[in-house]
């Protein structure tokens, strides 16, 4: 019922030795009987499921997108033709922008937040010792939970009339009458961000913890040896050389946080006077509020061409210099 | 580092800070939910007289009841949830299985390639293919469809299900499936019967994925199904807190939110070293 090291099944890595030796690279090949062109035959049909769902519903999609963002496409309608003027408009677009700098900076406060908690979480439970499972599964919990559920849960906390938040505030003499969460922009945003620290630090402290225990031991050993302090160990040796899960705890989190809607639509509804509105909430509204499917297109194309960005950034900044 | 702590009397006295720092961590990440549960069993009076206690000093059902016949009945939303999640399950299970075993097993052209396509979509956010994905559904008259909307589900866990099939069917030793070929056995014969049951943590790892996913999205749902008696649990969580005409039932929204999350954290707890080592396999890879 909880988490242990000897407990986690990694598919694709069994422990059974005897399979050690087929994880190369060639095992991929299989000789078999059948001729090369029965193998292609074979191989793509077994693909074939798939690649009409990627093609249907991915590679069309995309293509699409690119497209309608070069028109003016209402829901119903006359289409037509309008070259860049939605990304001239676009660019001029204070609400836009003003989404787009609201989600960069949601985005920062929750990563370095979430790093600040999940790395001291990870270096609490990487060790295996009694109670340590239970610990785990419990950080780890809120992550199973959905968005949109967990966001509702925190409307039900801060309600005035049947909440916790408040009572809680009050009687740990923090507040002296009701509290009002959502009055200002930044209490709205740190509320925000209380709920998805809670619901999503568990998951970056797994990885964070995979990589922990992926740090050979022997390494501290002669460390210590060495005179080396335990801050420093941690700094010079343990950090550097986790850097590939830090990296990608670090793009997941940052990729995540910037296409968050759910918990702003659920508790915020982009209030105050729409200075909590997302990247993807102010798509969501042009596109299913307003209809103007070809302008909200385009500032997908402009979101997506962001993400692609800051991926290639942090990849190219934490990427293994030797290799 | 590496010395392993027994569970003696002497390992726990030394380790009190860590016992106390755990054990005050446990509170706070476990009482949101441990409230909301106990809140969804009070009396609306209790709720908002002593929103503080955990324990309901009279247990009742009211709040499940109202839920029950709220809008088209939770029946109805929780009926939806668990096809859709069904659909995607299984769907996302098959297809990743059988594209697992073709990039692990076979060579054919464009291999290589066609692997990075399906792993590029987890570069390109959900999110920003909402309004083509929309007229696809309408073209293919999926839209407003439970069906549509596991489809969509579905192509979106392939990426992290396909490349966790792949190792998978990869770390079995080909020894095993040349013995089966050998035996006349055909390629779909050595995926039943050679390959699966070996497989089966990673069937698990893309299983539960698919399921969490899937029950749990919103914005989706909430986009492409316009019909009240399709919604899916988020979408009902939001009708609940938006019901302007006749005012919020709170009661009825706790009520919904411990029926969202129940499904969830029992599958995790059950299913969580799968969950787990479906993220190492990413992570380590």
């Amino acid at each position: 019922m909880a988490l242990s090291r000897q407990d986690i099944a990694v598919p694709g890595n069994p422990a059974h030795p005897a399979r050690q030796s087929a994880l190369s690279r060639k095992s991929a090949r299989s000789p078999g009987r059948s001729s090369s062109r029965g193998q292609a035959l074979a191989g793509l049909v077994l693909l074939a499921p798939c690649l009409l769902l990627v093609v249907v519903f991915f590679i069309i999609p995309l293509a699409m997108m690119i497209w309608m963002s070069f028109h003016e496409w209402p829901l119903l309608g006359e289409v037509s033709f309008s070259g860049l003027r939605n990304y001239g408009e676009l660019w001029a677009d204070k609400r836009f922008w003003r989404s787009v700098w609201f989600t960069m900076k949601y985005a920062t406060i929750l990563t370095v937040l979430i790093f600040l908690l999940a790395f001291p979480l990870a270096l609490l439970v990487q060790r295996q010792r009694p109670g340590v499972t239970v610990m785990r599964a419990v950080f780890f919990l809120p992550v199973s939970i959905g968005m949109a559920t967990a966001a509702t849960l925190w409307v039900l906390i801060i309600n005035p009339d049947v909440g916790v938040a408040g009572p809680l505030f009050q009687s740990l003499g923090l507040a002296d009458g009701p509290v009002q969460f959502l009055r200002s922009a930044n209490s709205a945003l740190w509320t925000v961000i209380v709920m998805v620290v809670w619901k999503s630090v568990g998951f970056s402290m797994i990885l964070l913890m995979t990589g922990l225990q992926n740090v050979p031991s022997d390494i501290y050993e002669a460390a210590r040896i060495d005179g080396a302090g335990r801050f420093r160990i941690f700094r010079s040796m343990t950090l550097p050389l986790m850097r590939k899960t830090t990296a990608l705890a670090l793009i997941l989190c940052v990729s995540g946080a910037m296409q968050a809607f759910d918990q702003f639509f659920f508790i915020t509804q982009g209030g105050p006077r729409n200075q909590t509105v997302t990247a993807v909430y102010s798509i969501y509204v042009t596109s299913f509020s307003s209809y103007r499917l070809g302008y909200g297109a385009a500032m997908s194309v402009v979101l997506l061409a962001i993400l692609v960005l800051l991926g290639i950034v942090q990849y190219v900044a934490l990427r293994n210099k030797e290799t | 580092m590496a010395r392993i702590a027994k569970p003696s009397t002497t390992a726990l006295r030394t380790n009190i800070p860590f016992y106390m720092t755990g054990a005050g961590l446990i509170c706070i990440f476990a009482f949101p939910v441990i409230w909301v549960l106990a809140a969804s069993f009070k009396t609306e009076a209790e709720g908002r007289g002593s929103p503080l206690s955990l324990i309901p000093s009279v247990f009742t059902l009211s709040k499940y009841t109202e839920l029950w016949n709220s809008g088209a009945g939770a029946p109805t939303y929780i009926l939806n949830s668990v096809i859709v999640s069904a659909i995607t399950v299984c769907v996302t299970v098959i297809v990743s299985t059988l594209a697992g075993y073709a990039f692990a097993r076979f060579r054919f052209p464009l291999k290589n390639t066609i692997f990075f396509i399906i792993l590029m979509k987890l570069m390109v956010p959900f999110p920003s293919l909402l309004t083509p994905l929309f007229m696809v559904l309408q073209t293919i008259g999926l839209n407003n469809s439970l069906v549509g909307i596991a489809l969509i589900y579905v192509t979106f866990q392939l990426p992290f299900s396909v490349f966790v099939m792949r190792n998978a069917m990869e770390a079995i030793p080909k020894e095993m499936v040349e013995a089966a070929e050998m035996d006349g056995a055909g390629v779909l014969s050595v995926l039943r019967y050679v390959l699966l049951p070996i497989a089966l943590p990673g069937v698990a790892t893309v299983a539960l994925f698919a399921f969490l996913a899937s029950w749990n999205e919103f914005l989706a749902a909430l986009i492409f199904l316009s019909d009240g008696e399709k919604f899916t649990l988020p979408v009902m969580l939001l009708n609940a807190q938006t019901n302007f005409d006749a005012g919020v039932n709170w009661g009825a929204v706790e009520a919904g939110v411990v029926i969202s999350m129940i499904p969830c954290l029992i599958v995790f707890l059950v299913l969580q070293k799968y969950y787990v080592g479906g993220l190492m396999s990413g992570a380590v890879k």
